[in-house]
């Protein structure tokens, strides 16, 4: 579903935040990423739908080169699903209003289809009765939770994280993990950048470790937790996993 | 003498002065419209990740804004008409040196308002297949324009004071048709302080109005 191949990436001349990454995710497989703060995977996540340009490499989603000039990218994007840290709900609609501009402006439903889309999304996240809320008026847990129904909408073939539950409170994590997880076992492609070890033990395929750039490590999350190759990775987790 | 004012040619006159209040506003709603339009243009110009677009737009605003406006006001009224060869009326080249003059000023407050908005949010818009012009026009413009409501309502005030600039060109405006009654009767006491009194309270209740929307946004 999405195969990237020696993707490199710089800023500038002289900082070279992806280093040659090679990474598969097969169609409903389920890929945690993690690695410590600046080892580049918001930026490798953000490859995949061709947000963060990159240098050399190739991508390509279900057959789809994101790097071919001759490609629409915004017709792949609205097939990939991208839940963002920080949520990024559009402040100026409401929470319907939010999950069905990308159905009439992309797709091309009519207003009847998208709202009833919408609703049925908004029910299955749970928040069903805040509709005609706006996205302030939510905390950042449900605010999350629509995020995740704006991109389902699309219906996507796989689905992006972004780091999505390190700017919640502790409270919050949850209910937007149970989300995911309930997605993951209805067999969503899904790629997760995250510092969650709990949900990458519960429901990960392989776990994808990376530091400086590089793709140390890429195992069966059975294989990751239980004996890390790397040293780099040890590392990492006995940090996280410490307290 | 100067406590015997009499002010009944006011009301005496109302049509005259009507019809200049009516010139004023149409020349004041205009330009800010057109203006706005030209602006939010020049502004995605100016934020285009190409370099021509971006020079071509700098040049512009840079050259409108080391002008006096009545200049801009003299030059179209006397050049254009050289240029394309036949007369221009006063009305549509002072309105096109407005909106010509106000676009580069609003062009940077558009700027700016789009700066304001999170880059996330365009990220956002992109990642669920929004063109970049779906995305500006549904999701990033609305949130700028809803930023600097208060700041371009500011220039407008400023534009309404400036469209009395009119004058020059012989168009009759509000203060011009003042003018006119003022001389005629020999009432300039009473008609300045009258067109005064206008201006103020015009201006004033868009201050306070701006003053409104701006603790509103705060929130």
């Amino acid at each position: 579903m999405i195969e990237m191949k020696s993707v490199n990436k710089w800023y500038g001349k002289s900082f070279h935040v992806l280093k040659d990454c090679t990474l598969s995710v097969a169609k409903g497989e389920v890929i945690v990423v993690c690695g410590p703060s600046g080892s580049g995977k918001s930026t490798l996540i953000k490859t995949v739908n061709g947000l963060e340009p990159i240098n050399s490499g190739e991508i390509t989603v279900a057959g789809t080169s994101i790097t071919a000039r001759e490609t629409n990218l915004d017709k792949v994007r609205s097939k990939i699903g991208m839940v963002f840290q920080n949520f990024e709900l559009f402040p100026h609609m409401n929470v319907t209003e939010n999950i069905k501009l990308g159905q009439i402006k992309v797709l091309g439903r009519n207003n009847k289809e998208a709202e009833v889309k919408a609703l049925a999304l908004l029910d299955r996240v749970g928040l069903a009765e805040h509709a005609h809320k706006y996205p302030s008026q939510l905390s950042g847990g449900q605010q999350q939770r629509v995020a995740i129904a704006r991109g389902l909408a699309m219906e996507p073939m796989a689905m992006l994280f972004d780091e999505p539950t390190s700017a919640l409170d502790p409270e919050m994590i949850n209910e937007v993990l149970d989300v995911m997880v309930e997605l993951a076992q209805e067999g969503m492609t899904m790629m997760v950048v995250t510092h969650e070890m709990g949900f990458a033990r519960k429901v990960a395929d392989r776990v994808v470790f990376m530091d400086h750039g590089e793709i140390v490590e890429d195992a069966p999350s059975k294989d990751f937790f239980g004996s890390p190759r790397s040293e780099r990775a040890q590392e990492f987790l006995s940090k996280i996993l410490s307290h | 003498m100067m406590f015997d004012l009499d002010f009944s040619i006011i009301p005496a006159n109302k049509e005259l002065l009507w019809e200049g209040m009516k010139m004023t506003f149409l020349l004041t709603g205009l330009a800010i419209g057109g203006g706005i339009i030209l602006g939010t243009f020049l502004a995605l110009l100016r934020i285009a990740k190409v370099p021509v677009l971006q020079h071509v737009a700098s040049a512009y605003v840079n050259f409108f804004r080391s002008l006096p406006l009545i200049l801009v006001i003299f030059w179209l009224f006397f050049l254009v008409p050289l240029i394309v060869g036949r007369p221009v009326g006063a009305f549509s080249s002072v309105l096109v040196a407005f909106i010509l003059f106000e676009a580069a000023y609003y062009s940077e407050i558009i700027r700016a308002g789009i700066n304001s908005v999170r880059p996330g949010q365009l990220a956002a818009a992109r990642a669920i297949g929004l063109t970049y012009g779906q995305a500006m026009r549904s999701v990033v413009l609305p949130q700028a324009f809803r930023a600097m409501t208060p700041i371009l309502l500011t220039q407008a005030i400023i534009l309404f004071q400036d469209t009395s600039l009119v004058y020059v060109v012989g168009l009759r405006d509000f203060l011009v048709s003042a003018e006119i009654v003022a001389n005629r009767d020999q009432k300039l006491v009473e008609m300045f302080l009258f067109v005064a009194v206008v201006y103020f309270t015009f201006c004033f209740l868009a201050s306070m109005g701006v003053r409104y929307l701006q603790r509103k946004i705060a929130t």
